[in-house]
């Protein structure tokens, strides 16, 4: 051993500590070395999803306020709960988070599939096309609601300035942004705009995922265009269709970012979706309590939706 | 090889630079104290950073700062005191926070330090130390020294007023000379007068007001309007009893004046306007008045297009039941949650220097020292200094108490659910508001 030279004793000392390891890895059972491996994330979930999820069903029961922590903590029972579900205001910003989801949705997936359905006809230069169409998904929520703030603006916008062009009304005369009936429908606009590529692309995978051969059959058969479209590609395409729309559906139903800057869920509460209630509730006025218990339901609403709407996609994959 | 030592030394210099190494060291860096103040980024914070200079030069403490953008203001540093952050060693928190610092025992109590550095709150204009330093409100609790005073005011475009056309057309409407508004019925004729004229061929517009939605502009604009008209927080004699004050005949006027001006004489577009929105249509020539506070006044005035003598600054007219502004303005407070509570306290012992407050004024900020502004000469150091100490006579805030964003935020609802989105009469809106007041003090278990 003394003979050995500094490096060749790292490498030995190397091979004894993996041997000695492999040793000891070798006497566990597969399920203990399966433990092993996932119970650092078990742990990272356990302290960063369930733990919060569990404190915040507890604080849905309390007077708790996060500004005030020295004052005592009263359990108040389902209170939050009742006076959540019987409060008009709440109801008016689920109409309007459902009136953004319901038809952001439909946008999309109408628009989405129709790209899709372009771009996957790879006509010359379809490649360029589709990073075009790609770019304002890759646009920060923040950046894209700041400019089209200025796109609507009713004096410099360009928004007001094309509808002028084709409608020949004043650009000034209306105002996206501030007006009760137009607003709903300007954060409609603004979010189909950037997510309709996502839409596009999860549709594109699933027009490219349909082998050409039952195309060739049905063109043996002599099926009309017409004919292989509903019978062939809208059928094959359609997991993929409602996988985009769950994922549109539960992103917009907790839309934040790009409203709160557009509107700030204004004019009045006209656009005030669900989450800028919820944030109002629990960073402005701090009633944690209470916004617990709000978060808790748009959650179990959300959730539910999504598991019916899964139940349903799996039918559709099934058949 | 000449080059290459040449370019060895450059860099070596530049490293140092970078990193403050060298002849520019402060005195502070190689004590290594540095504290850190926490305010809006605006105007007045750049003149600051400026003042803070002599503190460093003369303590050795370093100063650094954290300026939030308004808009995020409120939201960033009351999440960062309701954390129990240390981000702040010192910071000039919003006037309505005082009452829920205090309360939750964010702000240092000051009275013991102030007693033994002999700083004196007499020294300081009455409504600054009741509205930034005071909780509950006229006793002798200090939390803050009133640092920068503030209130709406108004500035008009001086140069439009002057023309003989303007003038000549004024008169002929409405059978007087065009001139400064005395009463908000005044206001508004001089708004509508210049609303849609054309003026060196471009289409102007009455008024910029604040409308924001989203954090306290709607509420910080109409309360000049309501104050006017007869509305108070509360009955005199029995605190948090708001029916027929709130509510009353003279408030709701005031909101129906307000929301006529904003649908008469506005820009397009302006339904959700606040400091800078109205900074942008005063300084881009599109409006003849402008509501604003005076903390912008001083860097209105240096604009090349619009400020000297084309611009001029007014206060709040009167309404048919008194004269009164909103409050603005800030105290400095010391942390409770800061590791540095010694150097900040020295900080606001420095700045209460008379010296240090006539700096201060000079250098764009607005000094809440009695030394400063009852000097005879005061009401001709700046063409709005007059207007200033006028409106500090006659300022009202909004409530200050611990539930002060709930309350504000049912106010900034209903307001421009009323004024905006055109739902309901301004009488529901202020019974509207006086329900959600009420139930707001009811959870925080208030008698009235």
């Amino acid at each position: 051993m003394n003979e050995l030279s500094a490096s060749s004793r790292i490498t030995y000392r190397a091979v004894m500590v993996r041997s000695g390891m492999a040793r000891r890895i070798r006497g566990l059972s597969d399920r203990t070395l399966a433990w092993l491996f996932i119970t650092p994330t078990i742990l990272l979930l356990l302290a960063i999803n369930i733990f919060p999820l569990l404190w915040t069903i507890y604080l849905s029961f309390t007077n708790y306020r996060a500004n005030r922590a020295n004052v005592p903590t009263i359990w108040l029972g389902a209170d939050w709960y009742q006076s959540i579900l019987t409060d008009p205001d709440i109801w008016a910003a689920m109409q309007v988070t459902a009136h953004f989801v319901i038809w952001t949705v439909v946008i999309e997936t109408v628009l989405g599939f129709g790209l899709a359905y372009l771009i996957d006809k790879k006509f010359r230069g379809h490649g360029m096309w589709t990073t075009i169409i790609l770019l304002p998904m890759m646009l920060s929520p923040a950046v894209v609601g700041n400019f089209w703030t200025f796109l609507y603006q009713p004096q410099i916008g360009l928004f007001n300035y094309v509808i002028a062009f084709f409608t020949g009304r004043a650009a000034s005369s209306f105002q996206m942004l501030g007006d009760v009936t137009l607003s709903p429908w300007a954060i409609v606009i603004v979010d189909a705009w950037m997510w309709t590529p996502y839409v596009m692309l999860i549709c594109l995978a699933g027009l490219r995922s349909i082998p050409d051969y039952i195309y060739e059959a049905a063109e043996v058969d002599r099926a009309s265009k017409w004919r292989q479209f509903w019978s062939i590609t809208l059928p094959m395409a359609l997991p993929f269709i409602m996988l985009a729309v769950l994922f549109r559906g539960i992103e917009n139903f907790k839309m934040f970012d790009m409203v709160n800057l557009l509107t700030g869920g204004g004019p009045g509460s006209t656009t005030e979706v669900a989450s800028i209630t919820l944030k109002r509730a629990a960073f402005e006025s701090w009633r944690t309590g209470y916004s617990s218990a709000f978060a808790i339901i748009l959650f179990v609403t959300v959730f539910g939706l999504a598991n019916i709407y899964v139940k349903a996609l799996n039918k559709v994959k099934s058949r | 090889m000449k080059r290459t030592m040449k370019t060895l030394v450059v860099a070596c210099g530049a490293v140092a630079a970078a990193f403050g190494v060298g002849a520019g060291t402060t005195p502070a860096l190689a004590q290594g104290k540095t504290i850190t103040l926490c305010w809006a980024a605006w105007d007045p914070a750049n003149a600051l950073v400026e003042l803070s200079k002599d503190f460093t030069a003369k303590s050795g403490i370093g100063m650094k700062f954290e300026f939030v953008p308004w808009t995020n203001y409120a939201d960033r540093f009351l999440n960062e005191l309701n954390s129990h952050g240390s981000l702040c060693d010192l910071i000039i928190g919003d006037s309505q926070w005082i009452g829920g610092a205090a309360e939750n025992g964010q702000y240092v109590k000051l009275n013991d330090f102030f007693k033994k550095e002999g700083i004196s709150m007499d020294d300081y204009m009455p409504a600054t130390v009741v509205g930034y330093s005071e909780w509950p409100k006229n006793t002798p609790n200090y939390w803050a020294l009133p640092a920068m005073g503030d209130a709406v005011g108004w500035t008009y475009r001086k140069d439009w007023f002057a023309r003989p056309d303007v003038q000549k057309d004024f008169k002929a409407k409405y059978g007087r000379d065009i001139g400064v508004p005395k009463t908000l019925d005044e206001l508004k004729d001089i708004a509508q007068f210049f609303q849609g004229r054309e003026i060196d061929g471009k289409k102007v517009y009455g008024a910029s007001i604040y409308t924001e939605r989203g954090s306290e502009g709607i509420t910080m604009g109409v309360s000049n309007y309501l104050y006017d008209y007869g509305f108070k927080y509360d009955d005199p004699k029995k605190p948090y009893a708001m029916d027929g004050f709130v509510n009353s005949a003279g408030a709701v006027k005031g909101l129906e004046a307000y929301k006529e001006l904003y649908k008469c004489c506005t820009p397009p577009g302006a339904s959700n306007s606040y400091m800078s929105e109205g900074l942008d249509a005063f300084k881009s020539g599109q409006v003849a008045l402008q509501m604003n506070f005076f903390a912008f006044f001083p860097g209105l005035y240096k604009d090349p297009n619009v400020g000297g003598d084309k611009i001029g600054f007014f206060v709040n007219p009167a309404g048919p039941a008194g004269q009164a502004t909103q409050l603005g303005g800030q105290g400095i407070s010391v942390v409770s949650y800061s590791k540095n509570q010694a150097e900040a306290l020295q900080y606001i012992k420095w700045f209460s220097g008379g010296d240090v407050q006539k700096k201060w004024w000079a250098l764009g900020g607005y000094s809440c020292a009695k030394s400063v502004l009852n000097d005879p000469s005061f009401p001709t150091s700046a063409p709005f200094a007059k207007e200033f100490l006028q409106s500090m006579g006659m300022v009202v805030d909004f409530w200050a108490e611990p539930s002060y964003a709930q309350l504000l935020q049912a106010e900034q609802k209903r307001v421009h659910d009323y004024m905006v989105a055109d739902k309901g009469t301004a009488q529901e809106a202020l019974d509207g508001l006086v329900k959600d007041w009420k139930a707001i003090f009811k959870e925080e278990g208030k008698k009235f």
